[in-house]
Parts: structure tokens; sequence; C-alpha cells
């Protein structure tokens, strides 16, 4: 892509861009540290995840101001228009990833005390939750590079994590008819497996936010093979 | 540049029909003495629709406009060929009466014109070539016109004041109502805010709105964000060459050509 005219122009949306990706960082290493807290206790890993919910609060409100002067000031329309867009939805997508992981982690923290259960805690609940962190990791990577056929890619995985989410609350159901003393633990599970799954669906919607600013179409609510033909459509 | 020579048909949102086309030009040419100022322009102008042209200075876009009512046959040396079908008949034939057709395709320049006479002559003049209406007709239709260019109530009490002494926005309004007298098919707008103030701006961009009711018109402009507000349909000329005309949604949002995108998201130059 050339450059603006207005070089200022230029520097604006290289200021929300990276903002993003900034944000997107913060909310990637807040899911990371939900992780070591589905393993193990760790006080500083908490107090973190706090600290980092506001940082992302914050970011989410001055990067929608920032979208709302290039708007104001610059009249963008095409690719411009829709990159603005779609940044401001990404900044919300990611706001709502940060709420999904701080709720994992208070559960993460309180569900650790409950000996029963812990090791689908621990195993299945972690590697979904790894999961759904390579699939934000990677509709990031994708907005960096405003790559489609990579967001599709992504769009791809959602399924894995709603697959993997099934099969944990399967397996817990399975637990609560057998034994009712696992009710309370198994309800708490299933509410942190709930916000994995939530956090893959942000993923997703990251990714087709991406798609739609480089090929210009709206893939909401398309299946991933639709998704997949309109991309390698040129 | 080799851009597609095929003629561009605006597609009118689906389950609409397709809009006849008020003017079609067809391997359109001009050329300046030697200079060729279009290359084989091809493009329908659709009915009762606004139609926006926007390119760089010296695109030929106000060239393409001039072509549309042969304002060009004023000059020597200027000269077009192939076809601009209005209403499905040739107006570069020969036997073309031109003070009809132009009485049938109006046009408004950038700088407001008006005669220096007054407010109601500046009206019955154009009119009074080509009607010979009784005195109660002429202030009827007086009143029509200043009414069409939303200017009826600024004007109905000083209609003997000179029409320059109005101010700019007005003058051009009262440009507009002149045009509009005659009651042609079309208007031809080269520009025809460039000159005036955010208000009347917006005044004169309402009026399109409300004339295209009645009228197909034309507008050249170098105000991307107007093209964007007023026109149902868009045209990106470059050096002499339409490079993409369809709906102006889609110019906008999801231009087809790389080219358009880089104009109008102001990547040129």
């Amino acid at each position: 892509m050339n450059v603006h005219t207005h070089k200022q122009f230029d520097t604006e949306m290289e200021a929300i861009r990276s903002g993003v990706l900034a944000m997107g960082g913060l909310v990637e290493a807040q899911l990371r540290r939900a992780i070591v807290l589905l393993e193990a206790d760790d006080k500083d890993a908490i107090a973190q995840v706090k600290i980092d919910e506001k940082q992302i609060n914050q970011m989410q409100i001055s990067l929608d101001q920032m979208c709302s002067q290039i708007i104001a000031r610059r009249q963008p329309t095409a690719i411009d228009l829709r990159f603005v867009l779609m940044i401001s939805k990404i900044v919300n997508e990611l706001e709502r990833v940060g709420d999904e992981t701080k709720k994992i982690a208070y559960k993460a923290a309180e569900t650790r005390t409950i000996d029963r259960l812990s090791h689908v805690r621990r195993y299945d609940v972690v590697r979904t939750t790894e999961r759904a962190h390579e699939m934000l990791q990677l509709a990031l990577d994708a907005f960096a590079r405003l790559d489609a056929g990579a967001a599709a890619g992504v769009i791809d995985r959602d399924e894995e994590i709603d697959a993997a989410f099934l099969a944990i609350m399967r397996q817990l159901i399975s637990y609560m008819m057998e034994d009712p003393r696992t009710i309370t633990p198994a309800l708490e599970i299933i509410f942190i497996a709930k916000s994995i799954e939530r956090i893959g669906d942000h993923a997703k919607n990251i990714a087709e936010a991406v798609v739609q600013v480089v090929k210009g179409i709206d893939v909401r609510h398309a299946s991933a093979e639709q998704i997949r033909a309109e991309v390698a459509n040129e | 540049m080799d851009f597609e020579a095929v003629a561009v048909r605006p597609e009118v949102a689906s389950g609409e029909r397709a809009a006849a086309p008020k003017i079609a030009c067809r391997k359109l040419d001009f050329f300046y003495g030697k200079f060729q100022g279009l290359k084989n322009i091809n493009l329908d102008i659709a009915e009762r629709q606004v139609t926006a042209f926007i390119g760089p200075s010296g695109c030929g876009k106000s060239t393409l406009l001039r072509t549309l009512n042969r304002m060009y046959s004023l000059y020597p040396g200027q000269r077009a060929t192939g076809e601009i079908l209005f209403n499905g008949e040739n107006i570069l034939d020969s036997g073309v009466d031109l003070n009809m057709l132009r009485a049938k395709i109006g046009m408004v320049f950038q700088k407001p014109t008006p005669f220096p006479m007054s407010i109601y002559d500046n009206i019955a003049f154009g009119v009074s070539l080509y009607e010979n209406l009784s005195q109660r007709d002429m202030d009827e239709r007086v009143e029509w016109a200043l009414t069409k260019a939303a200017m009826w109530n600024e004007a109905k009490d000083k209609l003997r004041q000179s029409g320059m002494a109005l101010s700019g926005g007005q003058q051009q309004r009262l440009c507009i109502a002149r045009a509009v007298a005659v009651k042609p098919e079309v208007l031809l707008l080269d520009e025809p805010t460039s000159a005036l103030d955010p208000i009347s701006t917006a005044k004169i961009e309402e009026l399109m709105t409300e004339l295209k009711t009645d009228y197909t018109i034309a507008i050249v402009t170098h105000n991307m964000q107007q093209a964007a507000r007023v026109s149902d349909f868009t045209a990106y000329m470059y050096l002499g060459e339409l490079i993409e005309f369809g709906q102006t949604d889609t110019i906008f949002l999801r231009p087809k050509r790389k080219e358009t995108e880089d104009y109008i998201t102001g990547r040129f130059g």
C-alpha cells in the first residue's frame, strides 16, 4: 500500500495499529498468567491479572478515542475506513478476552482448594486454554501482517475449541452423575471452560475483522468453507 | 496504462430495474488541437440520478462535462469524436441545434455568473429566449424556478434588486434557478460549490438531492466527500481515461481498481 499524501494520516494509522498490537500483547500475557493459575497457586500472578485488566480497559478507551478522531479529522474511505472501523471492533474483542481471562484467573484460584476433579482442571482445561491462547496469537499475527489467508486459518480452528468445550462438559456431567459431591467443583470448571470457549469466539471475531479489512467483505455468520473460498478468490 | 475499454453501465441495487441511461457516451474522444483530453470514454449517465466525476486536476472530468452539452463548440480547435447519445440521439451530429440542446442540458459553473440585471430578469431572460410567456406566466415561472433552487423565501421581496448584490451562495443558487427555469432535462454542475462557504455548500447539496427527482444531474467536484454525499454513481478519471465507474457506495467502500482506491484514500502522488 502506498503512503498517504498527508504523512500525518499514516502516522495516526500506524499509532492505532501498534496500539492494538500492544493491547493484544498485554491480553496474551494476561491469558498466560491465567494458565499458570490453573496449574498452581501464584499470588503475584493473580495480582498482576488485576493490574493488566485495568490497563486493558484504559487502552480500549484511548484506542477508541483515536479511531473517532481519525474518522472526524480524516474522513477515511475504502480500506482506510474498514481499517479504522475494524480496529475499533478488535479493541472491543480484546477487552472482552481480558474480561474472560480475569474470570478464569479468579475461578482457578477459588477451585484450587478443592481436590476433586483437579485433574480435569490441570489437564483438559489447561490444554484447551493453551489452544485458545494460540488461536488469539495467530489472530493477532494475521492482523499485524493483514494476512487474510492466515485469518481464515484461525476461523477454522474455532471448531476445535468448541469441540474441546463439549468434551469437558460431557466428562464433567459423567462425574456429577456418578458422585454428587463433584457438582460444586464441576460447575466451577464449567464456568472456566465456558470462558475459554468465549475467548475462542473472540479470536475468531478478530480474524473475521482482518478478512473484512483486507478483502472488503463481511464474513460474519459465513461458514468456514465459504470464508476459505472468499479469501482464495482474488 | 491498459484500462478496460468496455462500456461501463452503472449497476442499480438488486431488485430494481437497471435505469435507462439519459446520456450514453460511446467511444468518446476529445481533442484540444493535437492534445487528446478524453480517451475512449464509454459511460452511461442514469436518468434522475446524480452522477459525480472525480479525479485529479487535468484528468478530463470538466472536459467530459463540457462535451455533454457541446459547450466546447464555442472554442475553435476543440473537437469530439465518437457518440454522445442524449435520449438516444447523437448530439455530436452536425445537424444538432445547439441552442435547443443547451436548453435541455443546462450548466452551472464553478464561479457564480449572474447577469448584471435584477434577480427577476436573471431568470426571465433565458426563458424569454425559448418561450413566449405572458407576464403572469413569467411571474409564475420565476417563482417556480426560485422555489426549485430553494431561493424563493430569500428573494421574493427583492426580485427587482440586482443579482450581483446577493451573497456568493445565493448567486450560485440564482444560477441554478436560471438553469432550471428553462425546464432542462439534465443539469451539469461544474464544481458548483468550490467557491462557497460550508452552509451555502450544504444548501446546494441539499438542493441536488431535491432536484434529482425531476432532473438528471452530472457534477464535477474536487471535494471527494461531496461526491460521496450527493451522488448515486461516481466516475473516477485519470489522464483522460475513465478508470472506474460504479455505484458511489461501491467506489467509496470497496473500489475494484487500485488506482481508484489510492486516489479516494489520499494516496495520490
